[in-house]
């Protein structure tokens, strides 16, 4: 049953990451990008991760491809234009792939069968968060914080 | 007897899956479990909002000195009978330059991230269709993917007012979806749970056998609640906080360029959208489906829990009868100004009220915490304006 799941999800996944790659027009190609951030929530609530595949799309789907869409609509670009293909993509493409295939299989603690481990509930993450967790925590709280005073300070009207 | 009438739903379900329980396999029988709850979910809602479609319009008529429809069936409750024929048979237009798949995948988004919110809901003791641990979570993160939906229907329609209408909404949707998700924050806090089972079990317990101990008789729950209801009429568009769709400037917003089904799938997207939020509501600070009175717990909690739901919603049409549209900046500006502190301070007197030992005292100080905090908010933006000639901001 979870095989044929994950097979469903991948091939989702990965249509939808090549439509994003291929699509002519760039609003299709931002849309299916968010369809790939959907499977990718799909395959953290197949192996358990609840929490990450709820934050997987509220922060990926409800801000990011909301950000991308709106980057794509306020700024120039030409409707008609046609996008070219260049080899030049193909061939980072394969060797980045290359490279990470290489690199995992040449990994040595990938071939240690995992311990089983408690199954990760919202509640463990919540209580690690505040305990072992926390001063990260508030790191990320006051630099988020500071990303929107900047952000107000960079769109306030400048009174003359 | 009672027990029984509280279960019945749930006998029922039993008794549709005894004939493969056993032995079909676990897979089948989870997957014939959730489509029951599906269609049970969707039957309910579904006739809900034909029921509120006409009823707004009656009560609407009422408070405009008007009659409302009278006329399709008994006090005009065949209404959405007729209008759906009439809707089904319309011309559907899809306009020449628009973007054919964006332009009907839109609906079909709308309609299903708002259906989907609708599952995590407990509608009665036993009763909640989508069991996760993180329900709270997931109403939030599929209700964020509503704002993609909206977007795609103003770019996919190519057409200005669709465009404006979408801008518009997003706009408030993003800013409100900040005071409502912190809004909810105190309650999981004090429970320390994201289940709403959980939730609407911390609230079930009744003082002097009368006293229900929900959020919303504590002095930040009240605030919380309030404060939630505002952020709820935002994110559903509607009036007083319906500008995306104001069509006495931007035709039907987003909704411009749809005719005939396709306006009727957003045209129920959005009422869903105000169960599901109503429904949250109801859990989170109206004690679920407790009875608001120990001995009244014999009629079923189901009940109690649409008693809940229709007094919300009515509500929801009370204040669209009663006050105007406002303007996009007093919008955004109340947002920002307003709801975000006055929301934080509902998260510092939660707290307040936790660690002063949840009783009498404890109440007394969230209360004075939030008494101080909404003085000082009301000092502070006090914008009533001194005698002096007329200035225009915005028509120069």
């Amino acid at each position: 049953m979870s095989t044929v799941a994950f097979a469903a999800i991948a091939i989702l996944t990965l249509a939808a990451a090549l439509a994003a790659a291929t699509l002519q027009k760039l609003m299709h190609a931002a849309l299916s990008f968010a369809v790939m951030f959907v499977g990718i929530s799909g395959f953290f609530f197949l192996f358990g991760a609840e929490f990450v595949g709820l934050v997987q799309i509220f922060v990926y789907i409800g801000a990011v491809a909301v950000l991308i869409v709106f980057t794509i609509l306020l700024t120039r670009h030409d409707v008609g234009k046609v996008r070219d293909f260049k080899w030049s993509g193909v061939f980072v493409a394969v060797a980045v792939f290359g490279g990470l295939v290489w690199a995992i299989s040449k990994t040595k603690s990938l071939s240690i069968v995992p311990q089983q481990i408690k199954p990760v509930t919202v509640q463990r993450i919540g209580e690690l968060l505040m305990t072992n967790y926390v001063w990260p925590l508030l790191c990320v709280g006051v630099l988020l914080t500071a990303a929107l005073i900047g952000a107000l300070i960079l769109v306030m009207e400048e009174k003359s | 007897m009672a027990d029984s009438f509280d279960q019945i739903f749930i006998r029922a379900k039993q008794w549709l899956l005894s004939p493969i329980s056993g032995r079909a396999p676990d897979w089948l029988i989870q997957v014939a479990s959730s489509l029951l709850n599906i269609a049970a979910l969707l039957g309910v809602f579904l006739t809900l909002f034909a029921l509120i479609s006409v009823l707004e319009r009656k009560i609407l008529g009422r408070m405009q000195n008007r009659y409302g429809p009278n006329r399709v069936g008994p006090f005009g409750l065949f209404q959405p009978v007729a209008d759906g024929i009439k809707m089904l048979i319309k011309e559907d237009i899809v306009p020449a330059r628009a973007d054919k798949i964006v332009h009907f995948l839109a609906p079909v988004l709308i309609a299903a991230t708002a259906i989907l919110a609708l599952g995590v809901i407990p509608y009665g003791r036993n009763m909640t269709p989508f069991i996760i641990d993180g329900g709270i979570l997931f109403f939030f993160a599929v209700g964020s993917t509503t704002e993609l939906a909206v977007f795609m229907a103003g770019w996919g329609s190519n057409n200005k007012f669709s465009m404006l209408g979408a801008m518009r909404a997003i706009a408030q949707m993003i800013s409100y979806e900040l005071p409502l998700i912190i809004t909810v924050l105190p309650v999981v806090m004090i429970v320390g749970s994201l289940n709403p089972d959980k939730i609407v079990g911390a609230q079930a317990a009744y003082s002097f056998g009368f006293m229900p101990h929900w959020f919303v008789f504590t002095p930040w729950g009240a605030a919380a609640f309030i404060l939630f209801f505002v952020s709820g009429l935002v994110e559903s568009n509607r009036t007083p906080f319906d500008v995306p769709e104001g069509e006495s400037e931007i035709v039907a917003g987003h909704m411009t360029e749809y005719s005939g089904f396709k306006y009727a799938t957003f045209f129920m997207a959005e009422y869903i959208g105000m169960f599901a939020i109503s429904g949250l509501g109801v859990t989170l600070f109206l004690g679920g489906w407790h009875a608001p009175i120990h001995f009244l717990e014999f009629i079923p909690s189901y009940v109690w829990f649409f008693v809940k739901l229709s007094i919300l919603l009515f509500v929801y049409i009370w204040l669209r009868g009663t006050l105007p549209r406002t303007r996009v900046d007093q919008i955004m500006n109340f947002a920002w100004k307003f709801m975000l502190p006055m929301a934080f301070t509902c998260f510092i007197a939660a707290a307040v009220w936790h660690y002063t030992g949840r009783g009498l005292r404890g109440w007394l100080w969230s209360l004075a915490v939030i008494a101080v905090v909404y003085f000082t908010l009301s000092l502070l933006l006090d914008t009533r304006r001194k005698f002096a000639p007329r200035t225009y901001r915005f028509a120069e």
